[in-house]
């Protein structure tokens, strides 16, 4: 490909040659961009755009609704947005995520920092560090899905080895999934299965730091503490942003733990969260139109979340990553 | 040019190919429409255990008409599956297990044939209430019965003969057993109360004299908070109250442990409770006993069903007429009700499944008698009509009935239903039905 668009460029004068090397160009980068572009359409644009479509309907039922052709599908307005946030489930799942994310997201990042740097400060033992990094590591493997089996047979009295273990010495383990302690229990599963991805992520920005603004740090009598607080976390402050960012769209959208330690017990409704609610009036209600509404509401509420965010700390965050 | 393009059209051949696999892995089942009339092909979706044996017996005799068994998850998964198919155009199977709770749903969302011109003569050959699900008490005909599940009551029978008790006959005497037991060993119940198990709370309700759904001419009536269902809202919520019942949900791996290791002594299940029992209690063997249903009233025996399903015709199928044939084959022929008690272990609905029912299932081996009582559950299900919005309206009740159970207040269980039943109206109005009352 270089070979035969440089050959012309030698033979023929350069101010002749350069309006048709442009033009013969010009397409070259939609070509590469075409595959992603592609299914970026097709895979997220067009379901998007169906969504929103879907969100605008309904279906309307003539007469008993039996047998065939007695049900429409027609115009809804704005109705089924109207339902789905006027519905008293609604609000109640929202103000539960935000409990969710004030558990979920500082434990979480609190945590996968604090390890970060552990491991960070250890740098003579690489065997060491290197097993503990693929430990912290290795829950984010586990599909969620199987974490939140897991910790379900752990969180059930009967089960639980922890609790065999309590009753021995004549202690009664609280009942995890009542509805005093569930949150915590859902939030658990997701700080299990979510702190070694950010740990990592943490950890790498920490690896590109140079060695030298330590030793200087350490010439002017800094301590560990000192280094870590005044060096590594302005330096990684990017990637702790860039974290922060993920766990909040993950905690908008939290929906496979809960929906699996569901059956487990009392606590967990159909609507637990907003996603939840989508599954169930797509596929248990089998009302498409509401869950479109309610999915787009998530999807702008996400969006807002998370570009507001960014820019309101991006700048700073990132012109210090430049100086 | 031609360099120009190239990448253009390597680029866009490679999203084709993706594509083109994409789609083609979506629709394996509607390659069914074969146009020769000798030979058909049909695809089944069923969940029964075993089902694909069951088929050989009839495939191995009928070598124009195949059927491939496709295994499911089960009932609620199976349904979703086949409603997103249904709304696509294609991908549904030819022959579908249908719970009979779901029929209505079906048919309200046309993804069931109407066979009764192929297969309607079979009415003698089915208890009516279970025709009555199928037909949903018109002309049409949306599957062939396969399977019921009549209500019966298990329990533990050394427990119970050490604490002097007998089977109960009545309610009263379900309660009076659950309080004496739980207080003679606070670590055991007569029986919880599961608030994920919407189907056995609609058989209770049923046996009460409930019908929560009803035809009224061109429009439907909806009565969860019932006087019936009132009172068996009241009594499990005062047992839950008093804490002489358990109020946990039922299938869990908890459950499982406490049927087990002798925790959970009792089980107000169905005929199929035995498979359910060797998977989950296999230590108790031997220990178990089944009694009909305590009744409300002792003068008049009723039960209700919880599970059962038909198998229908799906609207997509383009052999409705060779599928006929075969559901009826499957469900009413001697030789196929043997197979579906003897290898699929399910409790044909049919009136001849008696002869196929002789020895007891394995676990309860030492009841001679078990499918007597069976079959005299069978016969005293009382009626109920299932509407078009089940699952709204089971979905209402796991949430409603978790924060009573949850609560632990009587009161709570039946506010609980009304609940429901504005729940269910709400979700039929904004369809468009028109509800009644």
């Amino acid at each position: 490909m270089s070979l035969t668009t440089t050959l012309p460029r030698s033979t023929t004068a350069p101010v002749a040659a350069r309006p048709a090397r442009r033009t013969r160009r010009a397409g070259v980068p939609y070509a590469f961009l075409a595959p992603g572009l592609l299914l970026f359409t097709l895979l997220l644009a067009a379901p998007i755009v169906y969504a929103g479509y879907l969100s605008l309907r309904k279906v309307k039922v003539s007469g008993l609704g039996l047998g065939s052709k007695s049900r429409t599908e027609v115009w809804a307005g704005l109705s089924n947005y109207a339902r789905s946030m006027t519905d008293p489930e609604w609000l109640p799942s929202v103000y539960r995520i935000l409990g969710y994310g004030l558990i979920v997201v500082p434990a979480m990042l609190g945590l996968a920092l604090l390890m970060a740097l552990l491991l960070d400060a250890n740098r003579t033992r690489p065997a060491l560090s290197s097993f503990a990094r693929i430990s912290i590591f290795l829950p984010y493997a586990v599909p969620a899905v199987v974490a939140s089996l897991l910790w379900g047979f752990l969180y059930l009295p009967r089960v639980s080895p922890f609790a065999y273990a309590l009753e021995k010495f004549g202690i009664t383990a609280p009942e995890l999934l009542s509805s005093s302690w569930v949150l915590y229990a859902v939030a658990n599963v997701a700080v299990w299965g979510g702190t070694g991805f950010n740990m990592i992520v943490i950890y790498t920005a920490l690896k590109a730091v140079p060695t030298s603004l330590y030793e200087s740090a350490r010439i002017d009598g800094a301590s560990e503490f000192a280094i870590a607080w005044r060096i590594k976390i302005p330096i990684v402050l990017p990637s702790l942003i860039m974290t922060f960012v993920f766990s909040l769209i993950a905690t908008l959208q939290v929906f496979a733990e809960p929906m699996t330690l569901k059956p487990l017990s009392n606590t967990i409704s159909f609507t637990w969260t907003p996603l939840m609610k989508v599954y169930r009036d797509a596929f248990v209600r089998n009302d498409i139109y509401a869950a479109a509404a309610t999915s787009v509401v998530i999807a702008v509420a996400t969006f807002l979340l998370s570009f507001g965010f960014l820019k309101l700390v991006g700048r700073r965050a990132f012109n210090q990553e430049d100086s | 040019m031609s360099k120009k393009i190239a990448p253009v059209l390597a680029s866009l051949t490679a999203a084709a190919l993706f594509l083109t696999t994409a789609c083609s892995s979506s629709d394996d089942s509607s390659d069914s429409g074969t146009t020769g009339t000798e030979k058909v092909a049909l695809t089944y979706w069923s969940w029964a255990p075993n089902m694909d044996k069951v088929v050989e017996g009839w495939n191995s005799t009928h070598p124009n008409i195949q059927v491939t068994v496709n295994k499911q998850d089960g009932g609620d998964p199976a349904v979703t599956k086949l409603l997103t198919a249904i709304k696509a155009g294609s991908g549904a199977p030819d022959v579908m297990q249908a719970e009979y709770q779901k029929i209505p749903t079906l048919v309200s969302a046309d993804a069931l044939a109407d066979i009764s011109k192929q297969a309607g003569s079979l009415k003698d050959k089915f208890p009516a209430a279970v025709w009555n699900s199928v037909t949903l008490g018109g002309d049409a005909l949306y599957g062939v019965p396969q399977d019921s599940g009549p209500l019966m009551f298990f329990y533990r029978s050394d427990v119970f003969e050490k604490n002097g008790l007998q089977a109960p006959k009545t309610w009263d005497d379900y309660a009076a057993a659950a309080e004496k037991i739980h207080k003679a060993n606070p670590k055991q119940y007569l029986g919880t109360f599961s608030a994920t198990d919407a189907g056995l709370f609609t058989g209770l309700a049923q046996q009460a004299g409930a019908s929560w759904w009803g035809v009224n001419g061109d429009s439907w009536t909806v009565n969860v908070n019932d006087a019936a269902t009132q009172k068996v809202a009241a009594y499990w919520g005062g047992l839950v109250e008093k804490g002489t019942v358990d109020n946990k949900p039922m299938y869990t791996p908890e459950w499982n442990a406490a049927l087990n290791d002798g925790s959970q002594v009792g089980w107000v299940s169905a005929v199929w409770a035995p498979g359910v029992l060797e998977g989950s209690a296999k230590d108790t063997k031997g220990k178990w006993k089944a009694a009909p249903m305590p009744q409300w009233d002792t003068a008049a025996p009723a039960t209700g069903n919880w599970g059962g399903s038909a198998t229908s015709v799906t609207s997509q199928s383009k052999h409705p007429k060779e599928a006929a044939e075969f559901i009826t084959w499957l469900n009413s022929d001697p030789a196929a009700l043997k197979l579906l008690a003897g290898t699929a272990n399910v409790y044909p609905a049919a009136n001849d499944a008696s002869s196929a029912l002789t020895t007891p299932p394995a676990f309860f081996s030492d009841q001679a008698d078990f499918y007597t009582i069976a079959a005299e559950a069978g016969k005293q299900a009382k009626s109920f009509t299932y509407g078009p919005n089940v699952n709204v309206a089971y979905s209402a009740f796991n949430d409603a009935f978790g924060k009573a159970a949850e609560a632990k207040k009587a009161a709570a269980f039946t506010e609980s239903l009304a609940t429901i039943q504005k729940a269910t109206v709400d979700d039929m109005k904004n369809s468009g039905f028109t509800v009644a009352g």
